[in-house]
């Protein structure tokens, strides 16, 4: 291997360079001319360019630049997801922070610098490559939650739930590195070696303990019981923009990661970290969904479905152990993918009728929405159809791969308590369904951002006819997946 | 191909209806109406068209199509029309006519939206009755609960929201412990065979072991037993049977629960005979139960849809018993009371829903001597209360009457009891006719102006019922004929 880096690596790196590019014009952007709309503007287009690019370097994977980084068409892939993500959310934060009265330019910055560690993240094989995304993802993530909204009536507590995430997580983050540089010790090697042949000196405990240090630091970040106690607090205090990336980027790219590191090191074949995992998981689909049923809040009720999500999808990494393997791989990318639509839906419905001077994140303010605006109503009744899992939708879909995932590997207590959640989920969905339903009492309408708010509905449209065009013909998507799932 | 249309149009029909209420408050009804009666002449065109035997594996199919649809997974869009698929099919169609007519006048909110549900929900079940690929019969089946939650959730009763919730949660989970036992045959096909499917002729061939089979029989037994209902998991039905507006009752009572029946005798018990025959005792011991426990609940409610839906409970227990008794007459006898009990629970919900309409309460304690007030509704009430409780003449009682004679050959002791559920259903039948319409007439808290008969519209949707009642007690072997065909080969076991 090369110590070098040519011309011929730096070809499959473009997507990672160019979006640094952004953030890089974006930053001069701010310290030359403050235009919240170019600044938007310049974020979006140059995502576009880098998610044009991306998609043309398909052809030149899968290859390893740098020990770091693997590009391959399961990195790509992921890399167009969290690229869409990025340009998405700042479709949305434009009619959010458009009336703020201060620096607004910035959440553009931390919003691209982000994406670039959630790319890295996802095309990383090595535990440093993995320690850099993950750091510049949190990092940029801090500054996200606390951004300074200045007003009473928005997101509450910002700064508290910035305090809160900036230190829960570098605590899990040491603990995480705690294990990394347990294995280190053993392996010598710092890239997803495989455990199992690595044939470790100090014996099958002192691995396994190793990996229950990653796991829980990674768990941390994914917000699975018993690690999920930030969850709630950090999604009600933050803005809601940044409530939307942590939500979808945040546990997507740590997923992808996870599920690469599983698969490159072969976690699964130690029975302790298989029971520790389904733990996790059994804990996760109970402990969110029971939560959520006290909440009034919506978006703490989403962090804890979020939760019972990330559960459900332990459930399919736990799969992809043994025979069912390719089965798990494909069912995690895929409803890593449905969870991205419907909570971006979810979120999005919320930005919408929210500015950084007004929340509404109460699950009484869209009382009557069926009534006052049907359009949005009906949206948001696709979006939580989909997150209770009912067929037409694109949650079905992925439920289906994971009880199929499931099945595969004998799951049998895990289903039983898959289908136990989401029979507690479907309760609370189907009350702010309810809610919406009811007759509009006399409620403060929704203050609209007139037409800076066109580009969300847009998105909320193209993420309505996604979820429904692949809840009943999925069979492209379906393909797609399978052929990138089969490169790992 | 007309059978996509039917399901299509009862889909596009719904849309229209929603869109044309910003035409014309009235409009919404007619489209359904008019929806309705073209689906119906579609199915005469779809099985007059071509005979039965057309394509398909074992010559009972009148309609048989088969289109790739998510080749990953071998799974099919596939839909079949036989005897037995056609008479439920028959049996929806004309129930969402007569729902319709029960909402014409009682629906005056968002009715658009009212009747696009109704006609989602009777696309769903249409489906449902004739979808032969496992994971578009899933697919179906789920399709009908959301429109039908909407219905009890927006123009329910006083409890709407607990009803309507609890109806929706008691069918979701159990759906996906269904959905388990698909996946988990799906993947036994995967293992056996090296390729997934779903497919109701691939997956017969499927061997599982004793233990796998008990348990995925009984991961479909706890869906369809959630949806006929059987006790122990009756429970969301006489909520939302109380709770839901007339025509959603209807929908509830004279279709929704068939589709239970249906699964059991299509699904069920063909795919895991053995696993079947080893739960039978069981399963006939829950349906003598139900029909005995609910017999004696229902009469001590005050509430009449209360009581009319727990002596549907009991209605389905007969059917139940039919079907795991597994031999011809048992199962032409299921057959028989799903339509004739279709036919008599819907026209009573009518009629307790029209009481409700007019004097805006449920109570029968408010009620008595209606007899000389409302003759024409008292009499339409004496003959569905008559059909229920299974006088000979009427569909109820060949219905019955078969489900016990071919129980008897398998359990003495169950049938016996369950016989006795024929007495108690006088005894609440009649019951609910003394306390309503003889008797002392109570002065209620309703002024006597509103407590008008049965107007013409009416009268023609319940003659029609009632000639159905009396041609299937008459003359059920017209019936008996379409459902023997499917009955004989589903018997004789699938192709494997």
């Amino acid at each position: 291997m090369n110590d070098t880096i040519t011309a011929a690596d730096l070809l499959p790196l473009l997507p990672l360079i160019v979006t640094t590019g952004v953030a890089v014009l974006v930053m001069l952007l701010v310290a030359m001319r403050r235009n919240h709309t170019l600044t938007c503007a310049s974020t979006i287009t140059g995502l576009g360019i880098a998610l044009i690019i991306t998609v043309l370097t398909i052809e030149y994977a899968p290859q390893q630049v740098t020990p770091l980084l693997i590009i391959d068409q399961f990195s790509l892939f992921f890399t167009v997801v969290v690229l869409i993500i990025a340009a998405f959310i700042a479709v949305f934060s434009y009619p959010y922070l458009y009336r703020l009265h201060d620096e607004v330019e910035e959440f553009y910055l931390l919003l691209t610098v982000a994406t670039v560690g959630a790319i890295v993240m996802v095309s990383s094989n090595h535990f440093i490559s993995a320690f850099l995304g993950i750091e510049t993802l949190s990092i940029a993530l801090y500054a996200m939650v606390a951004y300074p909204l200045h007003s009473k009536d928005a997101a509450k507590f910002p700064l508290e739930a910035g305090i809160k995430y900036l230190v829960l997580s570098a605590v899990a983050t040491a603990v995480m590195l705690f294990g990394i540089a347990l294995l280190y010790s053993q392996t010598g090697s710092l890239t997803f070696v495989n455990l199992v042949q690595a044939n470790i000196e100090a014996g099958v405990g002192f691995t396994t303990l190793a990996l229950l240090l990653i796991i829980a630091g990674i768990a941390f970040k994914l917000s699975l019981v018993p690690f999920h106690i930030w969850t709630p607090d950090v999604y009600e205090g933050a803005p809601l923009p940044a409530t939307a990336f942590l939500a979808t980027t945040g546990k997507a790219a740590m997923f992808v990661l996870l599920l690469r590191f599983v698969v490159d090191s072969d976690a699964l074949s130690f029975p302790a970290v298989v029971t520790a995992l389904s733990l996790i998981a059994a804990a996760s689909m109970l402990g969110g969904n029971i939560l959520a049923l006290l909440q009034s809040n919506l978006k703490r009720i989403l962090a804890y479905s979020s939760i019972a999500h990330m559960g459900y999808l332990f459930v399919a990494l736990i799969a992809v152990s043994g025979a069912g393997a390719g089965l798990g791989i494909e069912a995690v990318s895929f409803y890593l993918l449905a969870y991205i639509v419907m909570s971006l839906g979810a979120f999005g419905i919320s930005m919408v009728v929210s500015s950084s001077e007004k929340e509404m994140d109460f699950v009484s303010d869209y009382e009557g929405l069926f009534w006052r605006e049907p359009w949005l109503a009906l949206l948001f009744t696709a979006m939580l159809l989909s997150l209770a899992g009912i067929p037409l939708t694109i949650g079905f879909m992925g439920k289906f791969y994971l009880v199929l995932a499931g099945v595969s590997g004998s799951l049998w207590m895990l289903l039983t308590l898959l289908v136990v959640g989401s029979g507690i989920g479907v309760y609370y969905y189907l009350r702010i369904i309810y809610r919406m339903l009811m007759p509009a009492t006399d409620i403060t309408p929704f203050k609209e951002a007139g037409w800076a708010s066109i580009g969300s509905y847009a998105v909320l449209a193209f993420l309505l006819a996604i979820l429904l065009i692949l809840g009943v013909y999925p069979a492209a998507v379906m393909g797609l997946i399978e052929s990138v799932s089969n490169i790992l | 191909m007309t059978l996509v249309m039917i399901i299509i149009l009862l889909f596009a029909g719904g849309l229209v209806a929603w869109l044309s209420e910003y035409a014309n408050a009235g409009m919404p009804r007619k489209v359904t109406m008019l929806t309705l009666a073209v689906c119906l002449l579609l199915v005469f065109v779809m099985v007059s068209g071509a005979g039965p035997g057309v394509a398909a594996v074992d010559g009972s199919w009148f309609v048989y199509l088969k289109a790739e649809w998510m080749p990953r997974f071998g799974i099919y869009f596939q839909l079949g029309v036989d005897g037995l698929s056609l008479l439920m099919v028959l049996l929806t169609l004309f129930l969402g006519v007569m729902a319709t007519g029960a909402a014409w006048s009682e629906i005056t909110e968002r009715a658009g939206f009212f009747y696009f549900n109704l006609l989602w929900t009777l696309a769903g079940v249409v489906g449902v009755f004739t979808a032969l690929d496992l994971l578009l019969f899933f697919f179906f089946w789920e399709i009908m609960l959301i429109p039908m939650y909407l219905i009890i959730a927006i123009w329910g009763h006083e409890n709407k929201n607990y009803a309507a919730m609890k109806f929706f949660i008691f069918t979701q989970v159990s759906g996906l412990l269904m959905l388990i036992a698909i996946l988990v045959l799906a993947y036994f096909h995967y293992l056996q065979f090296g390729v997934y499917s779903f497919d109701y002729f691939e997956l017969s061939r499927v061997r599982l072991g004793n233990q796998p089979e008990m348990w995925v029989m009984l991961g479909f037994f706890f869906a369809f037993a959630t949806k006929l209902p059987s006790v122990p998991f009756h429970s969301w039905l006489p909520d939302a049977h109380s709770q839901a507006p007339t025509a959603g009752s209807v929908i509830l009572a004279g279709v929704l629960l068939k589709t239970g029946a249906y699964g059991l005798i299509r699904f069920t018990l063909p795919l895991f005979p053995d696993a079947s025959a080893a739960f039978a005792p069981v399963a006939m011991s829950l349906a003598a139960i139900s029909i005995i426990y609910c017999a004696k609940v229902a009469f001590a409610q005050t509430d009449i849809k209360r009581l009319i839906a727990y002596t549907s409970v009991s209605h389905m227990g007969f059917v139940t018993l039919g079907v795991f008794a597994w031999n011809i007459q048992a199962l032409q006898g299921a057959v028989m009371t799903m339509l004739a009990h279709g036919l008599s629970a819907a026209a009573l919900f009518m009629l307790a829903g029209g009481l409700q309409h007019r004097i805006h309460t449920r109570n029968m304690d408010e009620m008595g001597g209606f007899w000389a007030k409302v003759p024409r509704m008292a009499v339409v009430a004496l003959f569905f209360s008559v059909a229920a409780l299974g006088m000979p003449g009427l569909g109820n009682f060949v219905g019955e009457f078969l489900a016990l004679l071919g129980a008897f050959r398998v359990n003495v002791a169950l049938t016996v009891i369950s016989a006795i559920g024929l007495v108690l259903a006088s005894v609440y039948s009649l019951w609910v006719l003394q306390r309503v319409f003889q008797g002392k007439f109570t002065d209620g808290q309703y002024s006597i102006d509103t407590l008008t008969d049965l107007g013409r519209r009416e009268m023609v949707f319940y003659g029609v019922m009632m000639a159905g009642l009396v041609w299937m007690g008459l003359y059920p072997q017209s019936f008996l004929n379409l459902s023997a065909m499917t009955l004989d080969t589903l018997l004789t076991g699938l192709p494997r």
